[in-house]
């Protein structure tokens, strides 16, 4: 798959100044680059500082314009009180805990079963036509139906059969609603994914002899997978918010645990610590994706980028 | 081609502040219209269909979507049937608005708390008087003393309490925001975590399915729900006043409201000359033996 290694991408003004005949003495570098990377720096410099008192700028008018509002002084004891977000923080960390756990069972039940709708979909051959279909009425079904109306159903309509040996546990059958229309979803990430793998990658792996599975296996799902990353991602941060919706069968999760400080004090701040709460966990989610998406594109890159 | 650079930034920067400026002009909206026109109208004078409303010459009265007998009717708050309905019109008449001078809006209960302006002149809502919550919005004076009681299943564990200490081991339930759910975790203090629904209809599911055993809601709406709406329910008990003043539903208004003195006199002349006594006896008679949990 990669290159043959050359030299590393070296420095982006190689090709500029590099006087081919510079033999084996160490290289210097001319009056004219040093000028050109002077001149850079000094731009660089410019352009972070003009940015840094743009944005402060820009800080210092939005944060004007808030405080001087007329509703200012109500507003800010209505959302940001100290005392009801020292109250509410233990309880809707308690509450995300609760989130937390959803979130990781239900993001690799959604992986998974999300693959495997992806691969029955993308499937050929005319024995597997039943399996296509009903993949393909699972995600049209799955992604069209709200997700409260699955939760509404699964959570609160499930146990209304009184079914032997099925849960009545909210939080389960909650996450058993999440994983149902998030598998949909992700199993339109990962066909998109598959779709987009060139057709020659799969001629040419089957021209070596690889197997149909095979050539899914080691070419397409390789290439397929590295690219649904950052809208993987997107799901997984949207499937960490929707966890709290499991609260519908009675469940406390965190927001419906500033809920609770809010209904009693008629106060909004505890819902900025539950939103705050959700936003801490998503920025270093993010960073981490990006780390790996960096990571993998570094690797493939080898050989330069052009 | 520089110059050209130069000339667009600059012309970039100044659209930037133009905006900033606009936004800067736009922002400050006249919260102060209302309660400097309200104040000047004088907080004494509830001359009777001449209040300083968000209308003038009608009432606006808020309560959420859909509205629960026995407090409304048929989800029909300007029927005039069910409690609160009946309170509402009874207040708005003292207040000298007749039947057709009264607008209803539908606001849900966690909004109609917001700051800023309100669209509606008061809310009913079976929202509970308390210190804390006075801090956010007006009440009026209270127009119904509230009795929490338990509804269960009956034949269930929880449906044999007869006391608080027997229903610290069962999964109890509750509207959240309401105070149904504070007397579980203040006075039931039960060992499981109580189940907080967003509805007292999913709490009713909830309770029909297993998935809690006993569900805590204000005395009337329990006899509703176990008359009506969960047959197989019975109600398990009340419970008593905690201590200090009874839990009263208050009529909620704006902070700092022109209105509120206005509109607590009317709760108070109807409950003087038994207005209230009587609509509680027509629209809540049933809610008045329930044994007494201790």
């Amino acid at each position: 798959m990669t290159f043959t290694e050359r030299e590393p991408a070296g420095s982006p003004d190689a090709g500029g100044t590099a006087d081919g005949a510079a033999g084996d003495d160490t290289y210097v570098p001319s009056e004219r680059r040093i000028a050109r990377e002077r001149h850079r720096r000094g731009r660089a410099r410019r352009a972070t500082a003009v940015a840094a008192l743009s944005t402060l700028v820009t800080g210092v008018v939005l944060y004007l314009i808030v405080v001087h509002a007329p509703g200012w002084p109500r507003t800010r004891e209505t959302f940001f009180d100290a005392g009801y977000a020292r109250e509410a923080l233990p309880k809707v960390l308690d509450g995300l805990w609760l989130n937390l756990r959803l979130l990781l069972v239900c993001g690799i039940a959604v992986l998974v079963l999300g693959m495997l709708i992806a691969v029955a979909r993308t499937l050929r051959g005319p024995v597997f036509f039943p399996l296509r279909v009903l993949a393909t009425a699972y995600t049209d079904f799955f992604r069209g139906l709200p997700l409260i109306i699955t939760l509404m159903i699964v959570v609160l309509g499930v146990p209304a059969l009184r079914l032997q040996g099925v849960t009545v546990d909210p939080v389960l059958l909650g996450g058993t609603a999440l994983t149902l229309t998030y598998s949909a979803y992700v199993a339109e990430v990962f066909r998109a994914g598959i779709e987009s793998v060139h057709p020659s990658q799969r001629a040419a792996a089957r021209s070596l002899g690889l197997t149909h599975r095979q050539a899914l296996r080691h070419v397409v799902l390789p290439q397929a997978v590295r690219r649904q990353v950052p809208p993987l991602l997107n799901d997984l941060v949207s499937l960490q918010k929707d966890t709290g919706l499991v609260s519908i069968g009675g469940a406390v999760d965190a927001v419906r645990a500033a809920d609770i400080i809010a209904g009693r004090s008629l106060n909004y701040t505890p819902y900025i610590v539950a939103g705050l709460a959700f936003v801490a966990l998503t920025i270093p989610m993010t960073r981490f994706t990006d780390w790996v998406t960096a990571r993998m594109d570094r690797r493939r890159a080898q050989g330069g980028n052009l | 081609m520089r110059l050209d650079r130069h000339a667009l930034r600059r012309a970039a920067s100044g659209a930037t502040v133009a905006l900033l400026a606009l936004a800067v002009g736009c922002a400050p909206q006249p919260e102060e219209k209302a309660s400097g026109s309200t104040s000047a109208t004088g907080a004494g004078s509830c001359a009777k269909g001449a209040l300083a409303t968000r209308t003038s010459g009608r009432l606006t009265i808020a309560t959420d979507q859909p509205a629960y007998e026995p407090w409304f009717k048929d989800d029909e708050p300007a029927g005039g049937k069910g409690f609160e309905s009946a309170v509402a019109y009874a207040v708005a008449e003292r207040l000298g608005y007749g039947k057709d001078a009264v607008v209803w809006q539908s606001v849900p209960f966690n909004k109609a708390y917001a700051p800023g302006e309100k669209t509606f002149d008061f809310d009913i809502n079976q929202v509970s008087i308390s210190a804390e919550r006075r801090r956010a919005v007006d009440f009026s004076s209270g127009y119904y003393d509230v009795r929490q009681a338990v509804i269960a299943l009956k034949g269930s564990r929880a449906a044999e309490a007869k006391s608080i200490a027997d229903l610290k081991d069962v999964t109890l339930g509750a509207q959240v925001g309401s105070t149904s759910l504070d007397y579980i975790t203040d006075v039931v203090k039960p060992k499981r975590q109580p189940a907080a629904f967003a509805k007292n209809d999913q709490a009713k599911s909830a309770l029909k399915n297993g998935q809690v055993d006993a569900v805590v809601t204000d005395l009337p709406t329990a006899f509703y729900i176990t008359a009506a709406e969960v047959t197989d329910a019975k109600i398990v008990g009340q419970f008593e006043h905690q201590g200090g003043t009874p839990e009263q539903f208050g009529l909620v208004l704006d902070k700092g409201s022109a209105l509120t003195p206005c509109v607590s006199s009317a709760v108070d002349a109807l409950r003087k000359d038994g207005t209230l006594a009587r609509l509680e006896q027509q629209w809540l008679s049933d809610a008045v033996d329930a044994p007494v949990l201790t």
